[in-house]
């Protein structure tokens, strides 16, 4: 039995989670289960950051990744975006850096300049 | 002088001032949004996290998405928008309030009838908690980094001490930590987290960063800029115990000491505020106790979560629009291991359909059971398994049977 706190929403549920069989209890939704499962096998997070720009008016834009990276790559990811400057106004949801670090993911803008 | 008259003065352009502007617009008003900044979205703009509007759109957003949401919902309707614009007095009439303001054309007024607070809250600084020592530079809220990193693209520290577990110092933490500073701890004088059990999860345990409760910060060290600061043990009272203290070499010291309603303009108009959420008394309809001024949001009293704000600021827009001919207001009264309810008083002459109550416990508690009651009658029950105070909890309620009744009081028995 392992028990872990849900991170999916702010309720933040604590959830009691039986490695043998699988089997998630405590969690109000579907989110939870999903959540522990995958918690004990390859815990993943989304990274939210920022990637400086050219523009003195926005000397950075705020970017998430459009999906989950695992746990241990979250560094890696951060490396990627030291090393590029934003020359070219972005809008919600413009790829900034495809595929980062080999996760499977974008690195996706989160703001209209 | 000739001033331009507006149904509706809003002021604060956050997710509380959005909603309550757009609701109001979408109902036919005439609205005023007044906002300091150059751009609408309020602290929004520099909370780069996810987590936002899980409730209200069923989906992970970050802040700056979130606010976009709102702002594109506010541009469907005619809304007249007054951006780096500063209110400086609002002055009541007999029918209707003079706003003043000053921006970069000068200074202005306009006219409305009524007045919708939404200007958020603030932080409690290094002053309102008493650090003992020297005033160097490098003591800042959590609220100012985030700002410095996350908008300014600046680091205001290399390796910082956080006090205080507010959820802005624990997301702090981890985003200082992202960007290449080493955060020596989080210390809290209480003996419980004040953040959200998820952000002390995700921001602390994920990054091996230590949680110190029942501590504090007692002094700071530094002439020009900060070198030290000194850490000690507190009691359960909070006072720190003396030969605990150790040193701890940083060069910031950030604070997530707490948020207050920021009501400055509501005390100009006389509204009388609550001492338990520091923000105005009002009714279901989010009207203060002084008619026609409407408080809603953070200014009302802080939530955790922008999706609350932004349904207290429907609830003030709508309610602004509404046909209310009388107020006859009764109490909400709560027990003490409640910290607040809000509303304080409901309008018996007001709609009573869709009441919605936010509350939170005064400590952290196991099976306890809460009941509102309606003078003797029970309106309502629940049993909640587990309680805490950085969790805001909500009700909706119909009240329409209750319409004659003298009074509310909210009762939550612990341990049954």
């Amino acid at each position: 039995m392992k028990e872990l706190i849900c991170i999916a929403c702010p309720n933040g549920c604590r959830l009691t989670v039986d490695e043998k069989t699988n089997a998630v209890s405590g969690n109000k939704c579907l989110r939870g289960e999903k959540f522990a499962l995958k918690e004990i096998t390859c815990p993943t997070r989304s990274l939210t950051s920022t990637i400086a720009t050219v523009f003195d008016d926005c000397p950075v834009i705020s970017v998430k990744t459009d999906g989950e990276i695992p746990k241990d790559k979250i560094f890696s990811v951060m490396k990627e975006l030291k090393k590029i400057k934003v020359e070219k106004r972005l809008k919600i949801g413009d790829i900034v850096i495809a595929n980062v670090a080999d996760a499977n993911v974008n690195i996706v803008a989160t703001k209209n300049m | 002088m000739r001033r331009e008259h507006f149904d509706i003065a809003v002021i604060g352009g956050g997710p509380a001032g959005l909603a309550a502007a757009t609701v109001a617009s979408e109902k036919g008003a005439k609205v005023a949004l007044i906002e300091r900044e150059p751009s609408l979205g309020g602290i929004l703009k520099q909370c780069v996290h996810d987590g936002f509007g899980v409730i209200r759109y069923d989906q992970k957003l970050t802040g700056p998405e979130y606010a976009q949401k709102e702002i594109d919902k506010l541009n469907k309707n005619e809304t007249t928008k007054f951006l780096l614009t500063f209110v400086t007095k609002i002055t009541k009439r007999s029918s209707d309030f003079v706003i003043q303001f000053v921006n970069r054309s000068g200074a202005d007024e306009i006219e409305a009838k009524k007045i919708i607070l939404a200007t958020g809250c603030r932080e409690r600084t290094s002053k309102q908690i008493g650090v003992h020592g020297t005033n160097p530079a490098g003591v800042l809220t959590a609220g100012t980094a985030q700002n410095y990193v996350n908008l300014q693209g600046l680091m205001p520290t290399r390796k910082c001490v956080i006090l205080g577990s507010g959820d802005i110092g624990l997301i702090m933490a981890r985003r200082l930590t992202l960007e290449g500073a080493q955060v020596v701890g989080v210390y809290e004088a209480k003996s419980a987290p004040g953040g959200l059990t998820r952000n002390v999860v995700q921001c602390l345990k994920d990054f091996n960063i230590p949680l110190y409760l029942s501590h504090t910060v007692t002094k700071v060290f530094g002439v020009d800029r900060l070198n030290a600061v000194e850490i000690s043990k507190v009691d359960d009272k909070m006072n720190p115990i003396a030969g605990s203290e150790q040193i701890v070499e940083c060069d910031s010291l950030i604070l997530s000491v707490g948020l207050i309603p920021e009501n400055e303009i509501a005390k100009q108009l006389c509204v009388p505020l609550c001492p338990y959420t520091k923000g105005a008394v009002v009714d279901q309809t989010l009207m203060t106790l002084t008619d026609n001024v409407f408080s809603c949001g953070n200014a009302l009293h802080v939530s955790d979560l922008a999706d609350y704000v932004s349904e207290s600021g429907e609830i003030a827009g709508a309610m602004a629009c509404a046909k209310i001919k009388n107020r006859n207001l009764v109490n909400v009264t709560k027990n003490k291991n409640l910290l607040y309810v809000v509303p304080q008083k409901i309008n018996l002459d007001a709609p009573l359909d869709e009441t919605v109550f936010y509350f939170r416990v005064a400590e952290e508690y196991e099976n306890a059971k809460l009941t509102i009651y309606a003078d003797e009658k029970v309106v309502f029950s629940k049993k909640y398994v587990h309680l805490r105070p950085p969790e805001m909890e909500r009700l909706k309620l119909n009240l329409e049977a209750y319409s004659d009744c003298h009074g509310f009081s909210f009762v939550l028995e612990v341990g049954v």
